[in-house]
């Protein structure tokens, strides 16, 4: 098989690399950064997924078609968001 | 892969319409694949309505968010965090062919599975017994109870279809422990470990979102 096999220590590397994420999420949350707080929360998740998507679900070592399978997901979900938050931010006054 | 030098046992896990091994796990896994991009659209869905009314009601989700129990939280997030990683060591496992292994780390990673859905039950409770489940005599003490219903409503839809997945998640491993012990995957086919832990790391990623943006909202104060 050309079935990519990750050495297990790496395994054990991302998941300490997600713990410290989550410690820094936490941490992060009681500091007062007002809109970046979110920001910066969600900039973490975001690195937490990408992180447990390459090397967790090895699409890191897939074939391109996964890839693209991969990508089409959460492109759909991005044309979601974008569209309906330009909306929101904008037509309202609260 | 040259499917003469195989055993006639690997061979027989080959379905008819595939030429060999390969090509029928890059189709297990292009098909799981796009099952996750139905979820992704799924969940996608009630994080649109969660980031709409968080824009609309920034003080209202603020100040909800403070009933949650950001402690029980953070370490529900680590065990789904541990489980995630026991479940990419057993499909490990399967890649080298060790089958105790592969048995052992799948009930290691139900039982963190499990703690999880207990940690959220007990959270579960305590909303319920402080009367904030929108729908069973749902009382709010803070400002604005109508608009901080919204949040409670999104956190147990949200919380709950993700609780559902974990269940299912647990169904799924179950029945591929049982395949293992049963000798139904060799060093050369393991696609349904490989596939069952693809839907168990996606789980895990809903709640890496719904972790910050439930809980961590306004903890500083």
């Amino acid at each position: 098989m050309t079935g990519h096999t990750i050495s297990r220590n790496r395994y054990f590397l991302i998941f300490a690399a997600l713990i410290v994420l989550l410690v820094l999420t936490i941490s992060m949350a009681y500091v007062d950064l007002g809109p970046f707080n979110i920001i910066i929360a969600l900039t973490i998740a975001i690195i937490k997924a990408v992180l447990v998507i390459l090397y967790f679900m090895h699409v890191r070592y897939s074939s391109r078609v996964t890839w693209v399978f991969v990508s089409a997901g959460f492109f759909w979900l991005l044309i979601m968001f974008t569209l309906t938050m330009s909306d929101i931010v904008t037509r309202f006054s609260f | 892969m040259d499917n003469e030098q195989l055993t006639h046992e690997t061979r027989s896990f080959v379905a008819h319409q595939f030429d060999d091994l390969e090509q029928q796990k890059e189709a297990g896994t292009l098909g799981m694949w796009a099952f996750l991009a139905t979820e992704i659209l799924f969940f996608g869905g009630m994080f649109m309505a969660y980031f709409v009314y968080r824009f609309s009601y920034p003080q209202v989700f603020a100040a909800a968010s403070q009933y949650m129990d950001v402690a029980l939280g953070g370490v529900n997030t680590g065990v789904l965090l541990v489980s995630s990683l026991t479940m990419a060591l057993a499909v490990h496992a399967a890649q080298e062919g060790k089958r105790k292994q592969i048995i052992l780390f799948l009930i290691i990673t139900m039982v963190f599975g499990t703690v999880f859905l207990v940690i959220k039950g007990v959270e579960y409770h305590h909303k319920f017994v402080e009367h904030l489940v929108p729908g069973f005599d749902f009382h709010y003490e803070g400002a604005e109870p109508g608009k901080s219903e919204i949040y409670f409503i999104l956190y147990f839809i949200m919380t709950g279809f993700h609780a559902l997945h974990l269940i299912i998640g647990i169904g799924v491993l179950t029945v591929i422990a049982v395949m293992t012990a049963r000798g139904r995957f060799t060093k050369e086919y393991y696609t349904p470990v490989e596939i069952s832990g693809l839907y168990w790391h996606f789980i895990d990623i809903v709640w890496i979102f719904l972790y910050p943006l439930l809980y961590l909202i306004h903890v500083h104060k």
